[in-house]
């Protein structure tokens, strides 16, 4: 494939970001976002013809005569060398994961470009302060996202992963004049990095035993007579586990030292991806401008945990530890947000949550992947629940952006009853409920179910645990789209003043991506995406889904699911004293869930008592008074010496006549004592 | 001797010296300063090209434009010269910084003659230090750019300026002291019995006279006495105080220029001389370095005033840097190159930012200001730059450096781990990395303090947003921190090539 369009789908969004960065200020609004608008368009359409290129031309490059996907290096280039062995370089790698992240990037970032050109003004269409330097981040961080799904080598991914952590920081506290959105900027980038650290010391370890940072020589191997391409194979992954254990330390505390530099890894992903108990960033992110929430903290930053995960995933397969760590990481984070999810008030608080689960869930179907079990569905199923999860997701926070906008608060209390006023904003929000609740034909219903099917492969615990969240996840979305649209208005709107739909550029994504939520699940995910990129059908077509899905796991989800819809109207459609005898019943288990079971409260604790106070205080204070204090005395110390002896020299003749006696007398009597 | 291109780097600073002394006005002052320092920097960038041209041509010398002329015979005192790929880097550096230096001291008062003066005398024994590879003359240029310090400090300082001058003055004298201890020590053992003796480091090298006894007790001599400069824990406490003192530029040439003569000393003199002390006493410096490393950081998070924040960060940098040359592996010395280059641009863009914020709020207390991205916006967003290179974002210098040092320690970490050799290093490492989560806090602590949230001070509401000059000097100090950062190969190739020879001479000789 020719290196022009790679080249062109990473430097739009760059180029975009230093001219609006640069010169932004001096251009009109209009033109700034107009700009950057186009920029992505353009990005959109050139990602779309890679993608389609890698999916279905058929070039021997990018498939293989038996029908297996391969992954094409377009390029690599050297950026810094460190060693012989060790260098980090810049390339763009083809495969099916990254191919479908072209799509789902792209079209998100479009969608919010184009959306945010009408969110980000007042109701009299004035724009908001620094509107220009809105763009050239959201450029920033789609280049960033761009270049780290199209990594070629583990050190080229982790370089763009601090590049969308640090457009996510400035991006969350787009609004820096407000207290609470500098300290939710502050905190997520501090947390993520945190998790980062962990993921550098991953890297440094796998790096040291396996000489190299390249996915591809950690997953794949050439394929015979091409240069630059290769295809997955358990092979490499093994013989990387033997060059662990043929070392001369092959375990660390109890646990093989491949472990430990997966493990390590992993908990980068579980920064980014807000994975207990490294998740307290995600929700206080909401204080971002909501097209950010829904680009960065719904569809597609969120995911790169699940991405790097997914990377590696022949490594991960090789430690058996590794992977059932993720599952419980997974399913303990899955059923802790899809709780306190039901107890929110901020509506951009449940979608918060709502996102840490889902994204759990696709953790939970890596962990669970097998290659044994239906050529490693799991892999598939998360990876089809990141595709379908942030079109629907990123729905879901569109439509409380126009909400939120109509209405001038981020809390359900302040809506109610709004399905008259916006008509279409709840219909797609209808529609984004459905498809993550998993009602059949949106796009949740087949990822969830082939996650579910996965886990069942598993172990039927698992399997029953995720499906309790799948209903959780249908009850408390089915909560919170009952208590906007539904029940009776505060005060009857009327007039000029009534909420209303938006304008044109905020109502397009909603429809496109409501759109794309009903067809996307019909995506033959199994055909196009496979851990070794071999296909798991045989024919492909609209409704290859269908045929293949497991009737009896999708029968029981479906129910699970309608059961909690039904639950949820009961308790919500009308205002009734229902839910809060429900909230008396447990008042506990309530209360646990609102103040999301403490963990900021336990965080603000170890930062400001433990790290601050026990730790930097006492070290200032040492430094001031014992290292500094030593230096002062010693210095003291001459001052006052000096003074001291200074009386010794007066310039008293006498004195010093008395002295020298002295001192005569004192040699005499030494000499003497010495000659006897 | 004027033919040696390495002359003109105390020749020009010398110039500018005499130029200066006719001056009659500011403007006079300025234009000698800057023609001065743009001549420097013009010359340093033409030498970077022509020895990459010489070293592509195949030169292999360890040093080139190598020169030697006599000045104390009876004492084989000479003026030496000659330059590898570290001092080019390092005068590259200095010039950088002189220069956005003068431009961040447009306004000084009072007696701007003789403040410059003093600057272009510190100058000069700063250029001087870096082309010597007499170690007599490296010594004497090595004073000549400390005592005008205390004069610069105590003249145009601000706050409890005496002390803090007094405070530096001493320290490193006292460090002065060790190293001249420990010098004249190597001259004694410079060459093996019946030879005559050098002061010359490429002789002393090549003899490798130095027996393992003596090494043991002049290692630590010089290692402490470049250490001190180099804020080793724990003889760093003049910094601080020194920093706060300190006029803009006297900052920003100090932490940026005079604290990089610390490690590129404790390179060319402790390790390069001394390898096999430099391998069995590192254990000891590793520790205090180390320990520099996440003290500096830690500290940093709860001061209050911006220059006490960025000279306990620069603690923790420059402690990477001694640390990295510690580890006695390439890929971490290349690093530990790369560090004094990123923190010596990154930490002269704060201290200048500091000034030209202090300038205007009369304040450095970070809780009497806030929100001054609304009203200094250029400053503020210069100051997110600087702060984000200093976390180590990729495309900036900080990253780049960090990670190559991280990956040649874990490296030689791992290689003393497997082979049994104890796991200092790698715990060391372990701990270091910390520094990166570290730094994050302090810096995005002050980040969040003084430039974004609402405005603290109704009287900050009037203030003007940066000067020609002001976005000049910052300017050029953020363009080449996101050089290193972007083109990171291009400086690696530089130093990599280039000081192969010595570093095998070290390593060779494990």
């Amino acid at each position: 494939m020719d290196i022009t369009l790679p080249i062109l789908i990473l430097s739009i969004p760059l180029f975009m970001f230093l001219l609006l960065g640069l010169l932004g200020m001096k251009m009109s609004h209009k033109l700034a976002g107009t700009l950057g608008t186009l920029g992505m368009g353009t990005v959109l359409v050139l990602s779309y013809i890679t993608a389609f290129t890698y999916f279905f031309s058929g070039s021997p490059q990018f498939i293989s005569a038996a029908g297996e996907r391969l992954q094409a290096v377009i390029f690599n280039q050297t950026w810094l060398q460190f060693s012989d062995t060790l260098v980090i370089k810049l390339g763009f790698l083809l495969d099916p994961i990254s191919a479908m992240m072209l799509v789902v990037i792209p079209t998100i970032s479009f969608m919010v470009h184009l959306y945010s050109l009408g969110y980000m003004r007042d109701h009299h269409g004035v724009y908001e302060h620094g509107f220009q330097r809105f763009y050239a981040f959201l450029s920033l961080f789609s280049f960033s996202m761009l270049g780290l799904v199209v990594a070629t080598n583990i050190f080229q991914m982790y370089i763009f992963w601090e590049l969308v952590g640090a457009s996510s920081y400035l991006l969350i506290g787009f609004y820096y004049k407000k207290p609470s959105a500098v300290s939710a900027s502050k905190k997520a980038f501090i947390v993520t990095r945190f998790a980062d650290l962990g993921f550098l010391i991953g890297i440094l370890v796998l790096s040291y035993y396996t000489g190299t940072f390249d996915f591809m020589s950690l997953t794949s191997v050439p394929v015979d007579g091409m240069a630059d391409v290769y295809h997955v194979s358990e092979n490499t992954a093994v013989a990387v586990k033997g060059i662990f254990q043929s070392s001369a330390a092959p375990m660390f505390m109890g646990a093989s030292v491949m472990t430990w530099a997966l493990v390590l890894i992993f908990m980068g992903g579980m920064g980014k991806s807000a994975m207990m108990p490294l998740h307290i960033w995600l929700p206080d992110a909401m204080e971002g401008p909501t097209p950010v929430s829904a680009l960065i903290h719904a569809a597609t930053m969120v995911v790169a945990g699940v991405y790097l995960v997914a990377r590696l995933f022949p490594l991960y397969l090789m430690e058996e530890a590794a992977l059932n760590i993720i599952v419980v990481v997974g399913a303990l984070t899955a059923f802790y947000a899809a709780m306190v999810a039901c107890t929110q008030i901020d509506i951009k608080r449940v979608l918060a949550f709502s996102t840490i689960s889902q994204i759990a869930f696709m953790m939970v179907s890596l962990g669970v992947a097998r290659p044994e079990f239906h050529h490693g569905i799991g892999y598939m199923a998360g990876m089809f629940h990141l595709f379908t999860h942030a079109m629907f997701k990123a729905l879901l926070f569109l439509c409380a952006g126009a909400l939120i906008h109509a209405i001038g608060s981020n809390d359900y209390t302040a809506m109610h009853g709004l399905r008259k006023y916006m008509p279409i904003t709840h219909i797609t929000f209808l529609i984004g409920c459905l498809a993550i609740a998993g009602i059949i034909p949106f796009a949740g219903f087949f990822s969830k179910d082939e996650i579910l099917t996965a886990c069942f492969g598993h172990s039927i615990v698992w399997y029953v645990w995720m499906s309790v969240v799948a209903g959780l996840t249908a009850f408390y979305m089915f909560r919170l789209y009952y208590l906007i649209f539904w029940w009776k208005e505060h005060h009857v709107h009327e007039g000029h003043h009534a909420p209303h739909d938006q304008p044109m550029t905020m109502t397009l994504p909603l429809i496109i991506l409501a759109a794309v939520s009903c067809v996307a699940g019909f995506v033959p995910f199994g055909n196009l995406v496979t851990w070794n990129g071999k296909p798991m059908y045989d024919s492909m077509g609209f409704f290859t889904n269908l045929q293949h899905l497991d009737w009896s796991v999708a029968a029981i989800s479906l129910a699970v699911a309608i059961i909690a819809i039904a639950i949820a109207t009961v308790m919500y459609r009308k205002e009734n004293p229902l839910p809060d005898k429900m909230a008396n019943m447990f008042p506990r288990l309530w209360d646990w869930c609102y103040h999301r079971f403490y963990w900021d409260e336990l965080y603000m604790f170890i930062t400001h008592k433990i790290i601050f106070g026990c730790i930097s205080r006492p070290i200032a204070w040492f430094d001031r008074h014992i290292i500094d204090g030593t230096m002062d005395s010693l210095a003291t110390i001459t001052n006052k010496a000096s003074y001291a002896i200074r009386g010794l020299q007066s310039g008293k003749v006498q004195m010093y006549v008395w002295i020298y006696l002295a001192g005569a007398l004192l040699l005499g009597a030494i000499t003497a004592i010495c000659l006897m | 001797m004027f033919s040696n291109p390495l002359i003109y780097f105390v020749v020009i600073p010398l110039i500018m010296l005499g130029g200066l002394a006719l001056c009659r006005n500011i403007k006079q002052i300025r234009a000698v300063a800057v023609t001065g320092s743009l001549a420097l920097t013009a010359l340093s960038v033409w030498l970077l090209l022509d020895y990459l041209g010489l070293r592509a041509a195949g030169a292999d010398a360890p040093m080139l434009y190598t020169g030697t002329w006599s000045w104390f015979t009876p004492l084989n005192i000479n003026l030496s010269v000659g330059v590898d790929g570290i001092s080019i880097a390092m005068l590259i550096l200095s010039s950088i910084i002189l220069l956005t230096g003068s431009f961040a001291s447009w306004k000084i008062e009072p007696h701007t003659k003789d403040f410059f003066l003093w600057l272009i005398l510190l100058s000069t024994g700063v250029y001087g230090f870096f082309i010597s590879i007499d170690l007599f003359t490296m010594f004497m240029f090595y004073e000549v750019a400390l005592i005008p310090m205390y004069l610069l400090i105590g003249v145009w300082g601000s706050g409890n300026k005496n002390y803090s001058a007094m405070k530096l003055t001493l320290m490193l004298m006292g460090g002065s002291a060790f190293l001249m201890l420990g010098l004249i020590g190597i001259y004694y053992h410079s060459a093996p019995a019946g030879q005559p003796l050098t002061w010359n480091l490429l002789e002393i090298a090549s003899n490798a006279s130095i027996e393992k006894g003596w090494q043991y007790f002049l290692f630590p001599m010089t290692f402490v006495g470049f250490g001190v400069l180099g804020a080793m824990f724990p003889f760093h406490t003049w910094s601080p105080d020194g920093h706060a003192s300190a006029p803009t530029a006297v900052s920003m040439l100090h932490a940026g220029v005079l604290m990089k003569l610390g490690g590129y000393g404790c390179f060319r003199v402790s390790i390069y001389l001394m390898p096999q002390a430099a391998e069995d006493l590192a254990w000891i410096f590793l520790i205090l370095t180390g320990i520099s490393v996440v003290y500096g950081a830690f500290s940093a998070c709860v001061q209050t005033d911006l220059k006490y924040i960025n000279a306990y960060s620069s603690v923790s940098h420059c402690g990477l840097v001694l640390f990295a040359i510690l580890m006695l592996n390439t890929t971490a010395m290349t690093g530990a190159i790369m560090q004094m280059l990123s923190h010596g641009l990154m930490t002269a863009l704060f201290f200048a930012l500091i000034g030209m914020i202090y300038g205007r709020t009369h304040t450095r207390d970070i809780r009497l200001m806030g929100g001054l991205m609304k009203i200094l916006p250029f400053l503020a967003v210069c100051y997110v730059i600087a702060g984000m290179a200093s976390l180590g974002l990729p495309g900036l210098s900080g990253f780049v450096a960090e990670m190559t040092i991280f990956v040649g320690s874990f490296e030689a970490g791992m290689a003393d781990y497997l082979s049994g050799a104890g796991s200092l290093r790698l715990v060391f490492t372990i701990i270091a990395c910390c520094s990166i989560v570290i730094t994050a806090v302090y810096i995005l602590r002050v980040v969040g303090k003084l430039l974004l949230g609402p405005v603290y001070d109704e009287h900050h509401l009037t203030l003007t947003d940066a000067t020609w000059w002001e976005r000049t000097s910052t300017a050029t100090l953020i363009l080449c921190v996101a050089a290193i950062g972007c083109f990171p190969n291009f400086f690696e190739e530089l130093i990599k090539f280039t000081f192969s020879p010595s570093i095998y001479a070290v390593i060779g000789m494990n």
